[in-house]
């Protein structure tokens, strides 16, 4: 998903007793072969239910990750700014609308995925429910959190469904211009003035405990998945995706003279691995479940923009028949 | 292009657009991430960014004139310096609103730039050349929704007749003359906000006709007007305040 900490629950009732053997055979050893698996095709009903959630989740990601940044667009400063952060942001809206058809191709309508949202139902990357205090906050989200997700979802791209697949790989193509828009915003806020300085490290203090829960749980506490590994559903650990983007990062941030709000990060030169001291996952549990400090107000936001376009949508959906013929 | 004189007539009728620009592209911007539908937040969100840019493109035009930087200009004046229409400043309102709008302001906005690709002033023809590409996708945009929603059912007719209702008077306040006009003609840099005016009425009305909705009478003598002379509802202020907000912190500084 757009940031990793997928949440995915295997429940007792979802075992694959009720498969047919011979089908279920073939379809691993198609998956085995790295064949990808396309909406016509048959597949485990597990495997549809993780899907759905999974590319789900992720839109629903990327239409609420619209909100922190998009409140930026009206006060970004100068035209180089607000073009690139409208740019920037309405790819985004379009993420959403890319995988709102990708996971419609698995059987579930874009209005019914939309409603669970604003139900609270399913659910999104928590790192949205956290407020953009400040212009560096915005382009921090735009350097640190589209990077986090590049790495997500090169890992996703190669997974096994098709129609996921090749949206991923579009969409990857346009969050490498985010990272290049946010890292350049961050450069010249860390390079510049005192009053820059200072707001870019505030909003990098504010922003690295969501960015450490961003790939969610340690793998030794989350949820065990053989079985979306197995079926390429799941592609890398959260630790994995932890790493390497610790990997790819800090080293950047140092070099811009920035400071890590976290005394214990390092890397260990034997295991090759970077420390760092345990982000809070009680607050991460808190959050996802609803309680941070935006999640009201993101769904709310979402809700009125659905209810306010509901006339819209239904209008739309009448047939462009009644034309009144001009009389003369 | 000779003479001082000139050069500030010039000079008024390419604040006139490029303020229009930079304000309604800025409202439309307000859309994204909360649009009816997915599709017309991007749509929207697509229209806004062309319109910055437009404004961008004259502002550097004025910029070549002799006129401050564009972040400058854009970023810096205050609301009684700018000479958009009122049209453009008022707040996105409901969707049907900013449709409206959206609608009778871009069927000006194409006229006018395909009426200044025979500009008298050379560069200015250029950029008209260039933006009436874009420009004829955003009318077809809204040309397109309203035909849908001006038929659709009762309800959606309703919501856009009030709006037509509301925004027409300040549309007919984009056509406001200025002082400049007479020589703005007479140099050939514009055939005129009168004659703009006459062909944008043929036009708004065609795609009217094919719909439930009422074009109101179309009355010059109701055009909410001001805005061309800095005159502007509190609402503007508003906006410039929000969107300079950062850009004031430290003018000076790179962003
Ligand atoms: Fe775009
Ligand atoms: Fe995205
Ligand atoms: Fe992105």
């Amino acid at each position: 998903m757009y940031g990793g900490g997928n949440i995915f629950e295997v429940n007792k009732s979802d075992n694959l007793n009720q498969e047919d053997p011979v089908k279920l055979d073939e379809f691993e050893a198609r998956i085995a072969r790295g064949e990808k698996v396309e909406p016509s095709d048959w597949m485990p009903a597990l495997y549809r239910k993780q899907l759905i959630r999974m590319i789900e989740q992720h839109a629903h990601s990327e239409i609420i990750g619209a909100l922190p940044e998009g409140t930026w667009i009206t006060r970004a400063p100068g035209f180089k700014r607000k073009m690139a952060l409208m740019a920037k942001v309405q790819d985004e809206v379009g993420h959403a609308q890319l995988l709102y058809s990708a996971a419609e191709t698995l059987g579930k309508s874009r209005e019914q995925m939309m409603q669970d949202l604003i139900n609270g139902r399913s659910k999104y990357s928590n790192i949205f429910n956290y407020p953009a205090f400040t212009w560096a906050d915005s382009t921090i989200i735009s350097w640190l959190v589209d990077a986090g997700a590049i790495v997500n979802q090169l890992a996703n791209s190669k997974g096994s469904y098709g129609p996921y697949c090749r949206a991923l790989e579009r969409i990857c193509a346009e969050e490498s211009f985010h990272l290049k828009y946010g890292h350049h915003a961050v450069i010249h806020l860390a390079t510049g003035t005192n009053i820059q300085r200072e707001m870019v490290q505030g909003a990098l203090n504010r922003w690295w405990p969501p960015m450490m829960h961003f790939f969610g749980p340690p793998d030794k506490i989350s949820v065990h998945t053989e079985v979306l590994t197995k079926w390429k559903v799941k592609m890398a650990t959260n630790d994995e995706c932890r790493q390497q983007f610790l990997d790819m990062y800090v080293p950047k941030i140092w070099e811009l003279n920035l400071t890590i709000p976290d005394p214990n990060l390092r890397k260990n030169s034997e295991t090759r691995q970077w420390e760092y001291s345990e982000p809070d996952w009680d607050e991460f549990i808190r959050v996802i479940n609803g309680d941070g400090p935006c999640n009201a107000e993101r769904l709310s936001v979402r809700r009125t923009a659905e209810e306010r376009g509901e006339w819209v949508r239904k209008a739309l959906l009448t047939k462009e028949a009644k034309y009144v013929t001009p009389l003369a | 292009m000779k003479g001082n004189q000139s050069q500030s007539a010039l000079k008024k009728l390419l604040y006139n657009i490029a303020d229009d620009l930079l304000i309604l592209g800025h409202r439309n911007s307000e859309w994204t991430g909360i649009g009816p539908l997915l599709e017309e937040d991007i749509a929207f969100s697509s229209m806004a960014q062309d319109k910055i840019g437009q404004s961008l493109a004259i502002y550097e035009l004025l910029h070549q004139l002799g006129e401050p930087h564009p972040d400058t200009v854009a970023f810096m004046r205050n609301a009684n310096q700018f000479h958009n229409c009122q049209l453009v400043e008022l707040p996105i309102g409901e969707y049907q609103f900013s449709l409206v709008r959206h609608f009778l302001f871009d069927h000006s906005l194409l006229l006018r730039f395909q009426g200044l690709t025979d500009s008298s002033y050379e560069p200015l023809a250029q950029v008209s050349q260039k933006l009436v590409g874009e420009l004829r996708y955003h009318v077809m945009h809204a040309d397109s929704f309203i035909r849908q929603l001006g038929t659709a059912n009762e309800d959606s007719i309703g919501r856009m007749q009030t709006a037509l209702d509301i925004a027409v008077p300040y549309a007919l306040g984009i056509f406001e003359k200025s002082p400049e006009e007479e020589q703005i003609i007479s140099e050939g840099i514009f055939t005129g906000e009168q004659n703009l005016y006459d062909a944008w009425c043929r036009e708004i009305s065609k795609t009217t006709s094919l719909t439930s909705l009422k074009l109101p009478e179309l009355n010059p003598e109701q055009a909410i007007t001001g805005g061309r002379q800095g005159k502007h509802t509190k609402h503007l202020q508003l906006l410039l305040d929000e969107m300079a907000e950062v850009f004031k912190l430290e003018p000076g500084a790179e962003w």
